[in-house]
């Protein structure tokens, strides 16, 4: 009896010292926007190849998921695909959280019907009136008799609230809005759905080839009625704003970020990172964004 | 004499142990219950209870002004679950009867088995179906465009509601008297009026509660169900249309809710809602099978 308690106090003795001896692996946890995760995740793996020692978990959920997650501390970076709200910066300063912000790509929010879909143009109003449910047919923009089906994100998404400011005037989604759980779900459920119409970051819209995924069709975007119209994935038009729906898209740290957070943000907004962010169809950050970051680094 | 006595601790202590699980069963069931009452009451300072029970809009983050009405999604919680059990109740009692009665006992020891591994499949595969299989059929034959609807979500809850209503169903088939089946049958009785005139009737209040257990699984489903619905916030306009059931909305929305708000504390009483729903389910159930326990004996 006297044996096998010695033994047992022996080995967890031992146990214990060597999981206390072992050196803490320090992960790097980000997480939030849908949009952002497959982005970041290819970020951090091509970071972690090149950089011995770096370990960096990423995860979805959705950019409110993310924000919460800072605010908790239960992660290190926040991606979000929109601006934190004034609300939320609140709650994060009443938590001692400071948050500061990065930009790591510009996104060209797109809009995307079937391809047997007529319509080739749309101004953002018009697509406002549509996911405002004020719009119910095709047929009052030209298209053919086809109902119109709404699919969106849920409300835990970036892109949920950016659409609901910009291009919905902070007005109420139609309660007919299908609700689809990420990107490529929306994705999916358009190239069946001939009445569709949806909303997704451009990254989503090409296949692994890098093109845009057969059955698709982009709606060109106007600000004026009977205006240019622009497509999202034209990066001049996206860059000079003559693309109208645009965002950028951020990663926020607590505080000046420690130095292993800090390389990472450094080489995202770099010439390697911003390679990486052309390649996955998002658009590179321009200089005043760079500046921004580099401000926010120190 | 030592070792009766060490004989006697053991015994003590065994039954020490399952008397705490016992217990610890009965304290968790009461936790919850005083959690979910604890955290879903303070919703109702800001929420008039009739309007959070008979509004049908539900847009806690609206711009505009925030509505708290869950009759849509009660209702389209009911609705998907009965038209699974309209789906369902059927093909089980049929497959119910014709394991108990009919089938060759070899065809039984290997159906009763699959029927049973049908229910450990998990609901996000029963849902990754629904997207792939059951979605396009059903925009093809009824040219709805996608297959995100009310019924495509009672399929998949049919399916997944199956195992238990023919496993209890076939339980208490077998259960009926034998006497039963034979009096019938030297009565002139053919097979068929045995099966469905006397020992159906006599097996009733067990294929009841087995159709219940089935449907208090249907109405906590919460993953097919999000994977298949659409979930339009719209009171349902149909089984050909989007719905959003109460499980899929606590799920999408309580991930990013902040904490300690009167949305926070408003999925908390949906979660309540959803409770006394499938407690009432359960109870009657329960009921119903003791009333019927009682009377074999």
């Amino acid at each position: 009896m006297k044996k096998i308690t010695v033994i047992a106090i022996a080995t967890l003795a031992l146990l214990s010292s060597i999981l206390l001896a072992a050196p803490a692996k320090k992960m790097i946890q980000v997480k939030g926007s849908d949009t952002m995760v497959n982005l970041v995740q290819i970020l951090a793996e091509e970071y972690m190849g090149k950089t011995p020692g770096a370990a960096i978990a990423v995860l979805g959920g959705g950019s409110g998921t993310g924000i919460t997650g800072l605010i908790n501390q239960t992660c290190d970076v926040a991606n979000s695909s929109r601006e934190w709200k004034p609300k939320e910066i609140d709650q994060a300063w009443e938590k001692g959280i400071k948050p500061r912000f990065f930009v790591t790509a510009v996104d060209g929010l797109s809009i995307v019907v079937n391809e047997k879909n007529p319509i080739e143009q749309l101004t953002v109003a018009q697509v406002g009136a549509l996911y405002r449910g004020e719009v119910k047919n095709w047929k009052a923009f030209g298209g053919s008799g086809m109902a119109v089906s709404l699919y969106g994100r849920q409300s835990n998404s970036g892109t949920y609230v950016f659409m609901q400011e910009f291009v919905l005037g902070n007005k109420n989604y139609s309660a007919d809005m299908k609700e689809m759980n990420g990107n490529a779900q929306i994705i999916e459920s358009i190239l069946q759905d001939e009445g569709a119409v949806g909303y997704v970051g451009v990254g989503y819209l090409y296949d692994q080839t890098g093109k845009i995924r057969a059955g698709l069709k982009i709606i060109t975007i106007s600000k004026e009625p009977n205006g240019t119209g622009y497509l999202p994935t034209d990066k001049a038009a996206v860059d000079s704003g003559n693309y109208p729906i645009s965002r950028p898209l951020y990663m926020a740290t607590n505080g000046k970020p420690k130095t292993d957070v800090a390389q990472f943000l450094a080489w995202v907004s770099g010439p390697e990172g911003q390679a990486i962010v052309e390649r996955e169809g998002f658009f590179a950050i321009g200089p005043a964004h760079i500046a921004q970051n580099d401000k926010n680094l120190k | 004499m030592k070792k009766r006595k060490w004989a006697n601790l053991k015994e003590s202590a065994i039954r020490a142990f399952f008397l705490t699980c016992g217990i610890l069963a009965v304290l968790v069931l009461i936790g919850i219950f005083a959690t979910l009452l604890a955290t879903a009451v303070p919703a109702f300072k800001e929420i008039r209870l009739s309007e959070f029970l008979l509004k049908k809009n539900w847009d806690p983050t609206s711009p505009e002004k925030a509505e708290y009405g869950l009759l849509s999604m009660i209702v389209s919680t009911l609705m998907v679950t009965g038209g699974a059990l309209l789906l369902a109740v059927p093909i089980g009692i049929g497959v119910a009867a014709y394991l108990s009665d009919v089938a060759h006992w070899r065809v039984r020891e290997i159906v009763k088995p699959i029927v049973e591994i049908l229910a450990a499949i998990p609901s996000v595969v029963v849902g990754f179906l629904g997207i792939v299989l059951f979605g396009p059929a059903i925009a093809k034959i009824f040219h709805t465009g996608n297959g995100l609807n009310a019924l495509n979500g009672s399929i998949l809850l049919a399916i997944m509601s199956l195992p238990t209503i023919i496993s209890i169903s076939e339980d208490s088939l077998n259960a009926v008297p034998q006497a039963y089946g034979e009096a019938s049958l030297a009565l002139g009785a053919s097979r068929w009026q045995t099966l469905f005139r006397v020992k159906v009737p006599a097996a009733l209040s067990g294929i009841i509660a087995a159709c219940m257990l089935g449907m208090g699984r249907a109405i906590g489903e919460t993953m097919t169900v999000l994977m298949v619905t659409g979930n339009a916030r719209a009171f349902p306009h149909g089984f050909l249309g989007s719905v959003r059931t109460m499980t899929a909305n606590i799920a999408i929305e309580l991930g990013e809710v902040p904490y300690y708000t009167t949305h926070y504390y408003a999925l908390f009483a949906i979660g309540l809602v959803l409770f006394v729903m499938t407690f009432i389910v359960n109870l009657a159930a329960d009921v119903i099978l003791r009333r019927y326990q009682e009377r074999e004996q």
